[in-house]
Parts: structure tokens; C-alpha cells; sequence
């Protein structure tokens, strides 16, 4: 469903991502495990068409996403590490927004609005504005509304970052869910370690740009000899994964941007 | 064309929603309109020149509609900062489609402001002498908004944190105004001044403005009609060029 060959993204001098490769089949969880900065993210935006690669090759369910843009899009939901709704619309018109985007005909586009709104407990809130939603009804927003238009793929960044344990059993429940009975892939970065062990099929380990290895959760543990996916992370990388803290990429990005324009 | 429509309307709600956003945009037109309109109208008068209120306000007019339309730009860096941009951009629309909504979005409501300072000027005792040319004046005011809503989105495109948006847009609005004869008649000005004026396509949309109004044409309809679709057409191509090339 994913297929990545010597995928790289360079600023400058930097090397964000360094000639990375893997496959995600269809209906498999995959998960992107790293410390910040190491270019998960920058990944993620290579595969969903929001930054161009250096170089290398993507393929989204056998399309080309350079070539195949708009094609490609309709497969594929995403969850921002950050909140990307409009604060000043209600949870309704957010969402409703993104069923019109994907051209979504309207009954279709109500029913599957409800259906998932209800899952995520919002159906009572949908029409308030999102500016007055906390973050974990933020996020459960932005989840329901990048499945949708039902997409083949779901990325998801950092989608639990900042819920509540209660909601992040649900979440995962209902991805685990619709992954098994719609044979959704699914492809995801975080940083909490037991939710990839307990959720993912297969993971990649990826630092400083490069994936270090992947594997089943039991494969990378046997393969370290760790008993617990931290202790084998620990031994891959030589460091802990910490809280996401601001993009280290991103900072490097606008960083990079001042100083051309300075040289200008 | 969905896309276009559901951007249109995401920006009508947002400023309908935004009470000091719209009054705030009123401020600076109403100020020039009632400081300058009474206070150098009876010196306009002395000089021979008639009515300053007639002469001002359709400069006026255009202002609240090029302060408007300009300043739309930022709510595209607001959505690429706050993330609402991906949104857009992720989706699988034309990117063409997202600028000329946007473009819509930003010129309708740039049209509103001017359709309120228009019965602001009214109020204040201006008096439009051509009512059958209101249809030119409603063409030269679309125009405005649309030329300067692209040529926000276009600065946006490449500007990607306010300050340096607002500092380029504060060059840019000021001297785009009081070039433009908005405030004064271009026929008594320097040869300097007047070529500078040539060069400012606002003067094109004042001029259109008043002459539909009033009657009273530096240029001429066809004229500045063809300027200011010239310009459009380049604003659009090069905004939506720009915006084509945003990365996240």
C-alpha cells in the first residue's frame, strides 16, 4: 500500500531524511518510531504531498503522489501533530468543510459526520466553535475528521499526543477496529512505547534522518535482545525518546530560510 | 468548483463572526473621510476645485476596500502558522482552486467594506451624480478587491511570519494610497508625480470609482478598465504560481 525507495529531504547542508526505504502492506499498522527531530515528520509530509523529496521514490496505493497528486490525496487521511482546524468555525463546519473538500456527497457526507462524531463523543458539541474546545476534543476532532471520506490510509502524527489515557484507549479501539474490519493501513509516529508495541504490526526504528531497523515489535526485541521495545530502543539509537517538543526540523527549516534571505 | 465555493464561505463566516475586524477596518477610511473631507473641504472650495467630500469619498471608498483586500494575505500565513493551511493543501483539490477561493473569499469581503463606507460617504453628504453608472462603479470596486486580495495572497505565498507581512504590506498600503489621487486631483501635480501616479495601479481604480460616481474621469472607463484586468490577470497567474509552491 506504501512503498518508499531512498526517500531523502535535504535543507541546505542538512540532511533531514537519509535515503530511507520500506514497505507498509495493506491493512498493516505501522508505526515510525524516534527522537525529536529525526525526521519523522518530515517524513510523513514527503507522503502526503506537502513537501517535495529531494530525492527518492513514494508510491501511495500504486500511485505516484509527485505525478499523481490529486489521486493520491483521495487515498489518504491525515491527523497533524498540530491542530489544523479553523478555531473560529464549530466542530460541524470543520468537518463538514473536509467532506465538501473531498467532494463527499452530501447525505454520505451527514451520515458519516454523526456516525463518527457520535463515536467521539462530540455529536453534543458539534456546534460550537472549536476555539473553545480543550485539546483532547481538539484532537478527537481532528481524528474523526481525517477518516471521513473512509480513506485507504490513515496518517497519523502523533495523533495522542496530549489525551487523556481514557481517550487514547478509544482512539486506538477504534483504529484497531477499522483497520481489521476495512482493512484501513495505517501508518503512525509516536512517541509513547507501549502504544506501538500494544498497536503496531511492524515498526521502523528511525534516527538522525536514518531508519536504524524494523520489525515486528518481537522481532526488534529479539533482535536487541531487549525485553521491552524502550530497552530495545535504547539500544538502536543510544538514546531515550523524550516528549515532542517543537519541530527541531522546523526550527531548522526557518533557520535556513533567514539566513538565505540574509545572504540575498 | 466546490472547493472554491466552501473557501468563499469559510472566509464570509470568519469575518461575519468578527465584529472588531470589521469596525477596525472602517477606522482609518472614516477618519480621512470625516478629518480630511471636513477639514480641507472649505480650503478645496476657496481654491476653485468645488465639492471636497465629492472628490474624496470615492478615494475613500477605494481605501476601505484596498485596506481590506490587503490585509487578507494575513489570514493565509494565520493558517500556515496555525496549521489550518495543511488542511487545504492536503486535499485533493487543484491548488488553483484554493488560491481562486481564497482570492474570492477575500475580495467579497473586501467589497463589503467598501459597499459600508460607500453609505458612510452617503451619510456624510456625498451624492452620486451618475446613478445608471453604478454598475461601472460596482465593476471598478470588484476589480480593486480582487487585485489587491491577489496581490496579498501573492506576498503571503513568499512571507511566511507576520511581522514581515505587516512591515511590507505598511510600505506598500500607504504610499499605494496617497499616490493614487485618492486625495488630490492629478491634473494640477508634477510631471514626477504624475508618472509615479501612471505607475500605482490604484490610481486606475480611484479614477474608475469617481468617474462612475461623479462623472469626473482623469483617464477614462476603457482605459483604466484594461489597466486594472491587466494587472489582475498578472496577480492572479503570479499568486497563484507562488501559492502552488508552498511547503509545509
Amino acid at each position: 500500500m506504501i512503498r518508499v525507495r531512498n526517500l531523502v529531504k535535504n535543507y541546505g547542508d542538512f540532511a533531514a531524511v537519509k535515503d530511507i526505504s520500506f514497505d507498509v502492506a495493506e491493512g498493516e499498522i505501522f508505526a515510525f518510531l524516534g527522537p525529536n527531530g529525526a525526521g519523522k515528520t518530515t517524513t510523513i509530509k514527503m507522503l502526503t504531498t506537502l513537501l517535495k523529496p529531494t530525492s527518492g521514490k513514494v508510491e501511495l496505493d500504486g500511485l505516484n503522489p509527485a505525478v499523481q497528486q490529486n489521486e493520491a490525496r483521495k487515498r489518504f487521511g491525515i491527523v497533524f501533530q498540530d491542530s489544523s482546524l479553523d478555531g473560529e468555525l464549530t466542530a460541524y463546519e470543520n468537518i463538514n468543510f473536509h467532506g465538501i473538500l473531498y467532494k463527499m456527497p452530501r447525505k454520505l457526507r451527514e451520515e458519516r459526520i454523526e456516525k463518527l462524531l457520535k463515536i467521539f463523543e462530540l455529536w453534543d458539541r458539534r456546534n460550537e466553535y472549536v476555539k473553545h474546545f480543550s485539546g483532547g476534543m481538539t484532537r478527537r476532532l481532528e481524528i474523526a475528521r481525517g477518516l471521513l471520506h473512509t480513506p485507504k490510509i490513515v496518517f497519523l502524527d502523533e495523533p495522542t499526543l496530549g489525551l487523556d489515557p481514557q481517550t487514547r484507549n478509544q482512539l486506538w479501539t477504534h483504529m484497531k477496529k477499522l483497520n481489521e474490519e476495512e482493512r484501513v493501513t495505517v501508518f503512525l509516529t509516536t512517541h509513547y512505547m507501549e502504544e506501538a508495541d500494544r498497536v503496531a504490526h511492524r515498526i521502523a526504528i528511525i534516527d538522525h534522518g536514518k531508519i536504524v531497523a524494523q520489525g515486528t515489535p518481537a522481532e526488534l526485541k529479539e533482535q536487541t535482545g531487549a525485553e521491552t521495545l524502550e530497552n530495545a530502543f535504547l539500544k538502536l539509537t543510544g538514546s531515550t525518546i523524550r516528549e515532542e517538543e517543537a519541530g527541531d526540523v522546523e526550527k531548522l527549516r526557518s533557520t535556513t530560510r533567514l539566513f538565505r534571505r540574509g545572504r540575498k | 468548483m466546490n472547493a472554491v465555493y466552501v473557501l468563499l464561505i469559510r472566509q464570509l463566516k470568519r469575518y461575519s463572526r468578527s465584529r472588531a475586524r470589521m469596525l477596525s477596518a472602517l477606522g482609518q477610511p472614516l477618519l480621512f473621510l470625516l478629518g480630511l473631507g471636513f477639514g480641507f473641504g472649505p480650503i478645496f472650495q476657496r481654491a476653485g476645485q468645488g465639492n471636497y467630500l465629492q472628490f474624496l469619498a470615492p478615494g475613500v471608498i477605494s481605501m476601505s476596500i484596498l485596506f481590506t483586500a490587503v490585509f487578507t494575505g494575513i489570514e493565509l500565513i494565520w493558517d500556515r502558522q496555525f496549521g489550518f493551511l495543511k488542511e487545504t493543501m492536503v486535499a485533493p483539490v487543484p491548488r488553483i482552486y484554493i488560491m481562486a477561493g481564497r482570492t474570492l473569499g477575500g475580495a467579497t469581503v473586501a467589497l463589503f467594506q467598501g459597499f459600508v463606507m460607500t453609505i458612510f460617504c452617503l451619510l456624510a453628504g456625498f451624492r452620486i451624480t451618475h446613478l445608471g453608472s453604478l454598475a461601472g462603479a460596482l465593476m471598478f470596486m470588484v476589480l480593486i478587491a480582487v487585485m489587491f486580495t491577489a496581490l496579498g495572497t501573492t506576498l503571503a505565498s513568499v512571507l511566511s511570519d507576520f511581522q514581515a507581512f505587516q512591515l511590507v504590506m505598511n510600505l506598500l498600503i500607504m504610499p499605494l494610497f496617497f499616490l493614487s489621487g485618492a486625495l488630490f486631483p492629478l491634473d494640477l501635480v508634477s510631471s514626477t508625480m504624475a508618472i509615479v501616479a501612471k505607475l500605482n495601479p490604484l490610481t486606475y481604480g480611484v479614477d474608475g470609482v469617481r468617474g462612475s460616481l461623479i462623472g469626473v474621469w482623469h483617464f477614462s472607463a476603457v482605459h483604466d478598465a484594461g489597466v486594472l484586468a491587466a494587472i489582475v490577470a498578472v496577480l492572479l497567474a503570479l499568486g497563484t504560481y507562488l501559492f502552488s509552491r508552498i511547503q509545509l
